[in-house]
């Protein structure tokens, strides 16, 4: 598989602060990569250094085949972060033309761009005059304009309303089903979990998982219980192997399964030992709960 | 480099503030030196002719256009710290270098939109310098014309000198107002040098020596204030005035010294900061 970007033993110091520590991971042509992290947890810093306006304390990073320089690899790579900067008195379009100078891109595409974010119509409306969803589209535009091999995004929907959230995810979603390699920087669950196939947990600058989104989640789920006979369900559930650690909250039994099994058999099971059901359901952890499970546990 | 430039360009031409800027540090100077060049007549009373004066034969118009002409470089200052500001406040600097401009490429299109707008400015105060001249001078041989023209290279060198310790103090604080606030405490400070070091030595033309070497008094030093010059033209008689006014090479590097300082400061410090 054709590799993207390499991070090896990344560490970034703020005097006493360690802000990323060894951190180490790879991004691959073609998947959509989520860096998942609290707030603080060095997200945003690990993106200001492989994009060259944060300084490394120690360690390397290498785009593409490591033999490009940075500010080389950085026209073929769309980047917004943060929030979208650019100019206020200008337009929309001379903004974009701008960045084409920068990347030495063809005029042609500002148009292409603003088209697929739906700005057309508001190009030569003054920068100032934007509002904070269209700004944002406005740098996912920014960001398209050089057809990159990986777009990067840093909280793309903070301080958006739902219709622009709703906006952005579906232009990302867009994005990613043309094949573009995505990195998202976000402390939005869901966000990821909608949008991501892969993902880096990070806390306090340090790595916590990095894998596969549906690895992350590789519990076989949970049943929520609710039944007359309590104490003879709890026992029997304790004797059971299937059947790992157990939640009890006043009238609701959670138990967790070690081996798959559906609700229908676990009902007939249940049934045959005389116990009869008031509540079942089965459940699958989300990735909020394992994500929590990581940051709480270490 | 011409790429650099135009993106530079694009930036400042598009701003309303930055235009009416550049409009008055070049427009400004040569409608001075227009007006001042014409006979203006006070309601009959008396007629006002500064050509009279001989302040415009060759070659002093070189001295004296070029000197009061790089007064106007104020405006222009305003020009470059807010280039550096606005795009700190901006964080448009940031956007810039994660699109892919190194950071040496946004230090060298700020340099040389400064050369870029020196260079025009030289060349607009030498025309209206030598057409005035040409009209106003008793002397119009090629030889007297083209002597002393070393004051339109002075010029040049103050302008790109004075423009790029501005931009570097743009980057070291990041915000316009401040950094022009930087020109009035170095002005302060090249005057504490020149104190300490008449103290340390009790000589004055040692601490003279000492301050020439500073940015702003090296800057100044290249052009010479021409007023003695004038006096000495019209009263021959007063030779105790005589001093000094002359372009000297050394002048010349001194300065070019301070402005390849300033730009390699300037690309240092976006070198090791943290955006």
């Amino acid at each position: 598989m054709e590799t993207i970007l390499t991070l090896n033993n990344l560490t970034k110091k703020f005097g006493y602060l360690t802000a990323v520590k060894d951190l180490s991971f790879t991004i691959n042509k073609g998947n959509v990569y989520g860096i998942l992290g609290p707030n603080g947890s060095g997200k945003s810093t690990t993106l200001g250094i492989v994009l060259n306006v944060v300084n490394k304390t120690s360690g390397n990073y290498s785009w593409f085949d490591g033999n490009t320089t940075t500010h080389n690899a950085l026209k073929k790579v769309g980047a917004i972060i943060e929030r979208p900067n650019f100019y206020p008195y200008m337009s929309a379009y001379q903004n974009l033309k701008l960045v084409c100078k920068i990347k030495g891109v063809d005029y042609s595409k500002i148009d292409e761009k603003l088209d697929i974010v739906g700005l057309t119509e508001r190009k030569d409306s003054k920068f100032s005059t934007y509002s904070l969803g269209m700004k944002q589209r406005l740098a996912i535009a920014s960001a398209l304009l050089n057809d990159p091999e990986i777009l990067i995004l840093d909280e793309p929907t903070n301080g958006l309303d739902p219709q622009g959230i709703h906006q952005i995810r579906s232009l990302i979603k867009q994005i990613a089903s043309n094949g573009t390699t995505i990195l998202l920087a976000s402390h939005l669950l869901d966000e990821v979990e909608k949008v991501c196939t892969h993902v880096v947990v990070l806390r306090k600058g340090e790595k916590l998982y990095s894998g596969r989104v549906d690895e992350m989640i590789s519990s076989y789920g949970f049943f929520e219980l609710k039944t007359d006979k309590h104490e003879e369900l709890i026992t029997l559930l304790e004797a059971d192997n299937n059947f790992g650690k157990l939640k009890v909250e006043g009238e609701l039994i959670t138990a967790f399964l070690n081996e798959p099994m559906d609700a229908s058999t676990f009902n007939k099971l249940m049934f045959e030992k005389g116990i009869a059901l008031s509540h079942l359901v089965k459940r699958k952890a989300s990735l909020e709960e394992q994500f929590l499970q990581l940051t709480d546990n270490q | 480099m011409l790429r650099l430039i135009n993106l530079e360009l694009q930036k400042l031409l598009l701003s309303k503030v930055n235009k009416v800027l550049i409009f008055i540090s070049f427009v400004l100077p040569f409608t001075v030196l227009i007006l001042s060049s014409i006979k203006i007549n006070f309601f009959g009373f008396f007629t006002l002719e500064l050509g009279e004066l001989g302040i415009f034969n060759f070659p002093i118009i070189w001295h004296i256009t070029t000197f009061f002409a790089s007064y106007f470089k104020l405006f222009f200052a305003i020009v470059v710290v807010s280039m550096i500001g606005n795009e700190y406040s901006n964080k448009t600097i940031k956007q810039n270098l994660i699109d892919g401009l190194s950071k040496k490429e946004f230090i060298l299109s700020k340099f040389y939109t400064i050369v870029f707008f020196s260079l025009i400015s030289t060349v607009l105060i030498g025309v209206a310098s030598f057409l005035i001249g040409l009209y106003y001078s008793s002397y119009t041989e090629t030889s007297i014309i083209i002597r002393e023209t070393e004051y339109l290279l002075a010029y040049f060198v103050k302008l790109v000198g004075f423009f790029s310790l501005c931009l570097f103090f743009g980057m070291l604080v990041k915000r316009s107002a401040f950094a022009l606030a930087f020109l009035f405490v170095l002005y302060i400070i090249e005057w504490l040098v020149f104190w300490g070091a008449y103290e340390a030595f009790e000589s004055s033309d040692m601490a003279w020596k000492i301050k020439n070497y500073m940015p702003l008094e090296s800057m100044y030093k290249l052009i010479d204030q021409p007023f003695q010059r004038i006096i000495i033209t019209k009263y021959p008689d007063k030779m105790d005035l005589a001093y000094d006014y002359a372009v000297h090479w050394y002048e010349l590097l001194i300065v070019m010294g301070w402005t390849a300082i300033f730009v390699f400061l300037s690309y240092r410090l976006l070198k090791v900061r943290d955006l």
